[in-house]
């Protein structure tokens, strides 16, 4: 397989999502493969609409895939059912964007971190307890003040870190994180990223980072893939790619980030527009509409990922390295 | 300041709330001078959209302001609401990060441009429509003519704020405040967006606020920041002092919690620990004291003020400012 994890805990194989609206296809992940290995950060980055939340929904079984295969741990979720996919779901939590929509306004805090527990079946309301303690005081917050009050009472960065809590609970092996950062100040969010990187290291997690922002996902991942209207364009180490991308969508990406330092003059871009319809995707590669290099190629041959540098791999047909 | 376009003087504004009087702007001084862009900075919560609609005189009804809002040499805080209504079509503008906050979602984008442009501008409906579709052209909308007939909410995201800012422009406005105008659009269209409010700029000799939380966007787009927090402004300098040498703590560390990108994955980020002081529950002495890596002495029973230190146009509100020369 091209993206070379050498003990991959989750896999996914063309992966094809698709949504069906007033009789119109979205084609909103098309042919995604990937792999994570086993204690590894993948970051999940590109425009919002391009397929992340998607994906992340199909590797949780949250959402059926059109066709592809999803491997975790070697078994495929997509034929589970019932108490076995169940029992795998366990292994695999998701957390949010939006924080303070994902709790429920009428729950208290200690009830809302427990009910994946109760879900689970443990029964016992002292292990229960104990277990809610454990990951409260883990993210940073106090069990005796916060357990009985209700989520209105805390800011979205408190917000997350029960959401975070809530999601380790289980002790899961694999975590997708939906842009967990995204609706968070720059303050908070620093808090927020060390956090996670804190949990990652005390628990031992997979994690599958999902976000907008390019500069946020490589503070955190091993490697970055990038994805455009549901297509995968680039995936590699997260310092190799930002030092030398190859496809030019993620150069884009990256020069468009803004530079906290006047000397660095914001290089008026390149009119390069918005990302197209993901009714009707344009033929060929799909950033061709937005690319600098398209050509007739470009229009008539979908690219395939190839590798360009060692454990980097485009989807390009004129790739800049 | 003598020849601003626009001067706040000690601008004051209470909400009340449930909880008591929120002080959301707190003894606000700030001057832009005519073709100049300040960039106001810092985290939501701090009184960012506040200041800007006292600015604007569009404050929550229950809202109270005291201070004084000179712009073009009238105290704005004086003036009817009629003359305020012509006054923001014409001179003063607004693009907020919501653009449908100043679009009409039942009105088609040409009625509400040619409406506009007719109230403000003395141009037959021919002329104001031909205006409509150069506006539209110029903030980088394909198809214009076609748009004319579109409502807003068949258009994206970054479409539609491309439309707020054709309207914003469209009677050529001598002050526009842009009110974290990127702030809910991907990276790639927020550049682009910015591009275009810089080159309107330019092209109109036209004042520009930008409001933002990212120190990322003033950085290279603006002559002046002012850092908010907790209500107040505790530093301020041209852009190039500011980031040659953050003096307010504060500052400092809002620059540090940014993600950088030429260090290795995996580098803690430097947080700000903590978080802002409840508005309804001020601190007696700085804002920032409980989160203050500096904090010593009067830092919790004084507040300091804003003051100038080596050169003027330097201010920052700190007993223990960073030292000069040990900065970035
Ligand atoms: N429940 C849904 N029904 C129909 N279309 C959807 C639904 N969820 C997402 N989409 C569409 O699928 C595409 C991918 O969306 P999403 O996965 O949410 O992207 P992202 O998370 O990258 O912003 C978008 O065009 C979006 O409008
Ligand atoms: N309509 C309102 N009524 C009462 N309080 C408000 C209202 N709008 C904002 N606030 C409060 O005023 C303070 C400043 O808010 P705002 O100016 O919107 O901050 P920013 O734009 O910097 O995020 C905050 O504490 C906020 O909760
Ligand atoms: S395949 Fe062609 S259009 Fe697509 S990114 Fe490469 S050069 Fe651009
Ligand atoms: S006045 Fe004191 S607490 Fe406030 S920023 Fe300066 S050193 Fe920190
Ligand atoms: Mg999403
Ligand atoms: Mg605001």
């Amino acid at each position: 397989m091209l993206q070379a994890a050498s003990d991959p805990l989750m896999k996914v194989e063309n992966l094809v999502v698709e949504y069906s609206v007033g009789g119109k296809t979205i084609h909103a992940v098309s042919d995604v493969s990937l792999e994570i290995a086993r204690g590894e950060t993948l970051g999940l980055v590109g425009e919002s609409g391009c397929g992340k939340s998607t994906l992340g929904r199909a590797v949780l079984q949250l959402r059926q895939a059109v066709s592809g295969k999803v491997l975790f741990d070697g078994h495929d979720l997509t034929t589970l059912k019932g108490e076995s996919l169940r029992k795998m779901r366990r292994r695999v939590q998701l957390i949010f964007q939006d924080p303070i929509a994902s709790l429920n306004p009428r729950r208290r805090i200690g009830d809302i971190v427990a009910e994946p527990l109760v879900i689970a079946g443990v029964r016992d309301p002292e292990e229960r307890k104990r277990r809610v303690s454990e990951v409260l005081s883990a993210v940073g917050l106090d069990p005796t003040l916060v357990s009985g009050r209700l989520p209105h009472e805390f800011s979205g960065g408190q917000c997350q870190r029960i959401c975070i809590a809530r999601s380790l609970v289980l002790n899961p092996e694999f975590v997708i994180c939906d842009e967990p950062v995204s609706a968070l100040d720059v303050s908070i969010r620093a808090q927020i990223l060390n956090l996670l990187e804190e949990m990652k290291a005390r628990y031992g997690l997979t994690l599958l980072f999902i976000a907008h922002d390019l500069a946020v996902v490589k503070a955190v991942s091993d490697r970055v893939a990038v994805m455009y209207l549901g297509r995968l364009c680039e995936v590699g180490p997260s310092e190799q790619l930002f030092a030398r991308p190859a496809h030019p969508y993620t150069a884009l990406l990256i020069e468009a980030i803004p530079v906290p330092d006047p000397d660095v003059r914001p290089t008026m871009s390149v009119p390069v527009g918005e990302p197209p319809s993901p009714i009707a995707p344009p033929s060929g590669c799909r950033f061709r509409t937005r690319c600098p290099r398209a050509d007739a190629r470009c229009a008539s041959e979908v690219p395939e990922l190839r590798v360009v540098a060692p454990g980097q791999f485009a989807a390009c047909h004129h790739p800049l390295i | 300041m003598n020849g601003a376009l626009l001067s706040v003087e000690d601008a004051v504004v209470d909400l009340p709330t449930p909880r008591g009087n929120l002080r959301a702007v707190d003894h606000v001084d700030l001057a832009v001078g005519a073709g100049r862009t300040l960039g106001i900075v810092g985290e939501s919560g701090c009184g960012k959209t506040m200041l800007s609609r006292a600015i604007l005189q569009l404050l929550p009804r229950k809202a109270k302001l005291s201070g004084r809002v000179i712009f073009d040499g009238q105290d704005l805080t004086t003036l009817s609401a009629e003359k305020l209504r012509k006054l923001r079509g014409r001179s003063l503008a607004v693009v907020f990060q919501d653009p449908m906050t100043s679009l009409n979602p039942v009105l088609t984008i040409g009625t509400q441009l040619i409406e506009t442009i007719q109230e403000h501008l003395e141009l037959d409906l021919a002329q104001a429509r031909q205006r409509s579709v150069e506006l539209l052209t110029a903030v980088g909308i394909p198809a214009p003519e076609q748009r004319l007939t579109q409502y807003p909410h068949q258009l994206s995201g970054g479409m539609r704020q491309r439309v707020a800012i054709a309207v914003a422009l469209s009677c050529e406005p001598k002050l526009l405040i842009a009110d974290e105008p990127t702030t809910a659009l991907d990276v790639t269209i927020q550049a682009q967006i910015l591009d275009l409010l810089a080159r309107e700029q330019q092209r109109r000799h036209m004042a520009m606020i930008i409001i933002t939380h990212d120190l990322g966007v003033v950085a290279g787009r603006t002559d002046e920041v002012a850092v908010m927090y907790a209500g107040r402004v505790v530093e301020r300098a041209p852009t190039p002092a500011l980031f040659k040498q953050m003096r307010m703590p504060y500052t400092e560390a809002l620059l540090a919690a940014l993600p950088k990108l030429d260090v290795p994955p995996h580098t803690p980020l430097p947080a700000i620990s903590g978080r802002p002081p409840d508005p309804t529950r001020p601190l007696k002495g700085c804002s920032f004291s409980p989160r203050c890596r500096y904090s010593a002495g009067r830092c919790s029973t004084e507040k300091p003020r804003l003051s100038p230190a080596e050169t003027l146009e330097h201010l920052y509100a700190c007993f223990h400012p960073i030292a000069a020369g040990s900065g970035a």
